[in-house]
């Protein structure tokens, strides 16, 4: 059984995607159970994969039993076994909290709804496990036209916005097979090994640069990585809530993935890093990502695109850190995989249950929520601490090792850059708590003292405890930041890069 | 050194922390609320107590939660340092708790679960810095502590309240994240611990200007000591209840600020480095500089608790002048400084408070008389003013001794002119309050002559740690043996 | 002159994806109605498909099919066949492609259904309206 989780993990949910399929025609209500089962068997193996390779090493599963690089491999390494279990922990979650949204939201789509968003994590857990260049493009486009789909279930503006963010997803996803077009020309290969194999006696070539960079301009996009990021705020601001709450911190965090399965093991640290001399211009985009990131959201009066600003603020920062080119550099930034999928999440819920009781999410919406919504606030301050990077959460070790990368590296700039959006987060997250915690609830009596306290009127069970492991789950990976870094992401990372 | 495992550091942080889920759930019994409330505190103050003796034997205690890089772990580390500040606090804690029930109560606040929350996620911070082996625990709790505070700096949830919580965090949380985060990290790069030495992690690791560069970030990062020119966030937090005001802006807080650069100064750099480096005397001239600015605007301050912020603000600066002139008797009046300051200025908050609470009077230009109206307050501030200034009988000479001895040692005769002229600065804005509440004329008073004290709840707390102040003369042994055992000579 | 005319038509199959892929490009940014971008980008994903398809090709060689079957002992050689691979690779991106049309027509319905226009222009129009 432990030898097919490579295999369970994909091939389950998409057999549970169809099933809900046929039986949302049947009876609504089997849909929900199937999808958490489809999933809990695709968390159940990708944990179980995770203790496999922590006992026994790099796992490689070879689809159908065809030998690569013939047949399609899946190889699961410390890097994307840690990867996985965070998305399929994430979707997981995700998927409970938001049974009771999911059934306010769009009473007659649930079948179609639940289909689609295990197809997407299908996808995502396949991009994340498959070691086949031309097999990540598929299982991307598969995640990727899922997600266009669960992102027009929405507001208004949705269809729209869910329209333009397809626009550019597919420019994205086909810059990224042309690079592997180019690959497969040089090498005549698709399997990522074997191309990593062939690939050192030609890094001179032109081709190879011309494939990088524009695999890299496609995942970039993919990502929303600062100049590319045109698509994102108004793609997640408008979804429904369950919908961006499974986008938000899944599709980004799995693009980094990408990003660094590219540079560790198709095109090798030493290639990425000394002998295309990009670092450097791409940590600067970085740190032009993340003051922009922070900047925008600033600017913004409304809660859920105030946090897709942050989303974007947060990508320049996984991206410089990978890019630093030094080991430490490179830990946060997969540190910064998990952590920022888990404080994503943890805000995103936030917004889900307060749109669940509030109908609404602009600033003015907020007012008196600590005093009507006090456990989903307190949830929310705690992600608001982990963004902010405020000690023992999570966020505050990963900014650790960007930081510490940054120094070393001697890029200060970026260094700064990271300060400064800590800063512009203390205020944009405070200005959110001043706004919950000073101003009433109902405008009657505005001052202070004399109002009457709020009934506490809290979003459902089923939606507070998984938003209350979430935050939770902020706390303890902080604390045990050590023991993450120490046993999974250390080999992760190529003996190579010191 | 000797150094035994016990996991009593982390019980004496936890105690008052995990009190807080009993404290949210008894919200309608606002007599068992107070109650746990005393419980924590005594059991925090118990914990504390019990390992004094070992301490005072020489021996480290330590326990180490969680490491998450060698030489970044969060741990504690019982000293004597560490210990003299934590016993200050946590004594403080159990009379503050009694003086918040009179004063909440007197004014009939509202909110008065969170208020009693917060407080004690404070101490467990406090106590947490003052524990803290390295300086990233130390960072952890600073940083809760900062967090902690601000609902209580709120506590009105007025527009006042509100622009003044923004200030706090402004200076407070912004200084750390922008000075203290990067120092931090530079310093771990450079020294590859984060661990406080005898003498220093950073001992011989860099260049003059780089650690001149680290200290200054270290100093101002540390915005809760309040050094000027950050120091306008504790005037600004005058707003919260007065309770709020006097453990933790007297006490709690701006001490941990002190404390931080106290550890910086010892524990980080080293006194030997920073000797050879001669950057002692940079921090004593920034030091002296807020000490003399505090001093004259302390004095224009007609709001009674904005008075006693400038005053805080310059006498904070005394601790860190002492540390920074580096000659071990300096430095042992920088550490005791923290106590006896500690004791004299609580007691002058709660005079304040408890006037507020009496009459609803805040300036100082309304309370000529007053003597004759709260003959105890009074008797108290008179007490509270002495040991500030330095005086005997009070705690507060012998800090203020020792820092002139300091000076002398230290060969800075400046800093001396500075105590000396500051001193009398201090007497030149306390005195004349404790003058005109008693010796005026009938005409001038603006209290009927009746004895109407504020509610006991009020009175006694004042008048315990008014008494502790005079003790502390008489008695100062166990706060000058930590001190000397701190600095290890 | 010459020999920059000479790469180029040696090379032409990239000169064709690399125009076409620019028209595509064009037309997603520049053009104001969703269909037309739409359009845009069908164009854009055949010119890369059309490059995976050239890369196949062998001068000389044949389709990728065996002519004697099975149980013939003459020897293969691959240089007599154009490479299979890009052209199954293809096949795949070929169902990709219909797939994103299919979504892009569905929300530009969708979106027609709400703004009863497709013209960008006329829709953000009625956005800043509401």
């Amino acid at each position: 059984m432990s030898q097919q989780y490579p295999a369970l993990l994909v091939v389950v949910p998409l057999l549970a995607a169809l099933v809900i399929c046929g039986a949302g025609w049947v009876n609504k209500r089997l849909c929900f159970p199937i999808a958490v089962a489809g999933l809990g068997v695709a968390a159940y193996s990708c944990i179980g994969l995770l203790l496999r390779v922590l006992d026994e090493g790099v796992i490689v599963y070879k689809l159908g039993g065809w030998d690569p690089p013939m047949g399609i491999a899946y190889y699961v390494d410390h890097l994307n076994g840690l990867v996985l279990v965070v998305v399929s922990v994430v979707a997981l979650l995700n998927l409970i909290a938001s049974k009771k949204s999911v059934a306010q939201e769009f009473p007659d789509k649930i079948g179609p709804f639940y289909a689609l968003y295990v197809l997407m994590v299908t996808g995502l857990l396949g991009i994340v496990v498959t070691g086949d260049a031309f097999n990540l493009y598929v299982l991307l486009e598969i995640a990727s036209l899922t997600g266009y789909g669960l992102l027009a279930m929405g507001e208004d503006r949705a269809p729209l916005a869910a329209l333009n963010y397809l626009y550019m997803g597919t420019i994205g996803a086909c810059f990224y097979l042309l690079g592997v077009g180019y690959l497969y020309i040089i090498t005549g290969s698709l399997n990522m090994v074997d191309i990593a194999r062939i690939l050192p006696s030609l890094y001179q070539s032109k081709a190879v640069l011309g494939a990088f960079m524009i695999c890299m301009v496609g995942v970039w996009l993919k990502m929303a990585f600062f100049p590319l990021h045109a698509w994102l705020p108004n793609a997640y601001t408008y979804a429904s809530s369950a919908a961006s709450s499974l986008i938000a911190p899944l599709v980004t965090k799995v693009m980094i993935y990408v990003m660094i399965r590219l540079i560790l093991t198709v095109f090798t640290p030493e290639f990425a890093f000394n002998i295309l001399a990009v670092s450097e211009p791409i940590v600067w985009l970085a740190v032009i990502a993340i003051v922009m990131g922070a900047i925008l959201a600033l600017g913004e009066r409304n809660l859920k695109k105030m946090l897709t600003y942050i989303i974007i603020a947060e990508v320049g920062y996984m991206v410089g850190g990978a890019w630093l080119g030094n080991r430490v550099g490179m830990t946060g930034a997969i540190l910064h995989i998990v952590n920022d999928a888990l404080m994503t999440l943890c805000l995103f819920l936030v917004v889900g249950n307060i749109v669940h009781k509030v109908k609404g999410y602009a600033f003015e919406d907020l007012k008196g929520l600590f005093r009507k919504m006090p456990f989903t606030m307190c949830a929310f301050v705690v992600g608001a601490l982990s963004i902010i990077g405020v000690p023992p959460t999570c966020g505050f070790f990963s900014k650790w090792y960007l930081i510490s990368g940054a120094i070393q590296a001697g890029h200060y700039a970026f260094m700064v850059a990271l300060l400064f959006s800590s800063l512009v987060n203390v205020v944009l997250f405070f200005r959110i708590i001043e706004i919950a915690f000073f101003e009433p609830f109902t405008d009657h009596h505005a001052h202070g003292h004399d109002h009457q306290p709020e009934p506490i009127d809290e979003a459902p069970l089923t939606m507070l405890v998984p938003l209350w492991i979430v935050a939770a789950a902020l706390v303890i990976v902080g604390i045990y930041t050590g023991d993450i870094v120490n046993n999974i992401i250390q080999f992760a990372i190529p003996e190579g890069i010191i | 050194m000797e150094t035994i495992t016990s996991i009593k550091p982390l019980l004496a942080v936890l105690a008052s922390l995990l009190v807080v889920p009993i404290l949210v759930t008894s919200t309608r019994l606002p007599n068992v609320r107070e109650a746990w409330t005393f419980v924590a505190a005594a059991a925090k103050f118990l914990i504390v107590l019990s390992m004094l003796p070992t301490v005072l034997k020489g021996t480290e205690i330590v326990y180490t939660v969680a490491e998450f890089l060698p030489g970044a772990a969060i741990k504690f580390r019982v000293d004597a340092l560490g210990m003299l500040f934590a016993l200050v606090s946590s004594s403080l804690w159990i009379v503050t708790s009694a003086y918040s029930i009179g004063y909440m109560r007197g004014l009939k606040e509202h909110s008065q679960t969170r208020y009693f929350c917060y407080f004690a996620i404070c101490l467990s911070a406090t106590i947490g810095v003052a524990f803290s082996a390295n300086l990233l625990t130390l960072y952890l709790f600073y940083e809760m502590l900062s967090l902690a505070t601000y609902p209580l700096v709120c506590h009105h949830q007025d527009p006042e309240a509100r622009k003044s919580g923004r200030k706090y965090l402004l200076y407070v949380v912004g200084t750390s994240i922008a000075f203290v985060l990067p120092a931090m990290l530079i310093s771990y790069n450079l020294a590859g611990t984060l661990e406080f030495a005898k003498q220093g992690f950073l001992a011989g690791t860099g260049s003059k200007n780089l650690m001149m560069l680290l200290l200054v970030l270290l100093v101002f990062g540390f915005a809760k000591v309040a050094i000027m020119p950050f120091h306008a966030w504790l005037p600004a937090a005058m707003v919260a209840p007065t309770p709020v005001s006097a453990l933790l802006h007297a006490v709690a807080v701006v001490k941990v600020g002190a404390f931080s650069i106290l550890r910086v100064i010892t524990g980080v750099f080293g006194t030997d480095l920073l000797l050879n480096l001669h950057l002692g005397t940079l921090v004593c001239y920034i030091a002296a500089f807020t000490v003399i600015v505090a001093s004259l605007i302390a004095l224009t301050q007609d709001e009674l608790k904005r008075r006693l912020a400038f005053s805080t603000i310059g006498q904070l600066s005394y601790i860190v002048l002492g540390i920074a002139l580096l000659s071990p008797k300096g430095m042992i009046g920088g550490m005791t400084h923290i106590a006896m300051h500690a004791f004299g200025k609580i007691t002058l908050f709660f005079c304040a408070g408890a006037i507020a609470v009496a009459t609803g009077k805040k300036y100082v230009s309304q309370m000529v008389g007053i003597g004759k109206r709260m003959p105890v307050t009074m008797i108290a501030f008179f007490i509270g003013s002495l040991s500030v200034i330095g005086l005997p009988p009070t705690g507060g000479f012998f800090s203020k001794w020792y820092l002139v001895l300091g000076t002398l040692q230290a060969d800075q005769m400046p800093m001396l002119i500075v105590l000396l002229g500051s001193s009398l600065l201090n007497a030149a804005y306390f005195l004349p309050i404790v003058y005109k509440a008693f010796f005026c004329t009938p005409e001038e008073s603006m209290f009927e002559n009746r004895i109407e004290e504020a509610p006991p709840w009020c009175v006694v707390p004042l008048v315990v740690t008014a008494v502790c102040s005079i003790v502390l003369f008489f008695y100062p042994t166990v706060f000058l043996n930590l001190a000397t055992l701190a600095i290890g000579k | 002159m010459p020999e920059l005319i000479s790469t180029i038509v040696a090379k032409y199959n990239y000169w064709i994806y690399i125009t076409l892929m620019m028209i595509g490009l064009y037309a997603m940014i520049a053009k104001n109605n969703l269909v037309k971008k739409i359009v845009g980008m069908s164009i854009f994903q055949t010119a890369i498909i059309l490059f995976y398809v050239s890369i196949g090709a062998k001068r000389g060689a044949t389709i990728p099919i065996l002519e004697h079957g099975h149980g013939s002992s003459h020897i293969t050689h691959a240089v007599d066949y154009i490479n299979p691979l890009p052209h199954v690779l293809m096949l795949t991106a070929i169902v990709v492609a219909v797939a994103t049309l299919g979504v892009a027509l569905a929300l530009a319905v969708k979106v027609y259904n709400q703004y009863n226009t497709l013209e960008e222009d006329e829709i953000l129009t009625q956005m800043r309206e509401k």
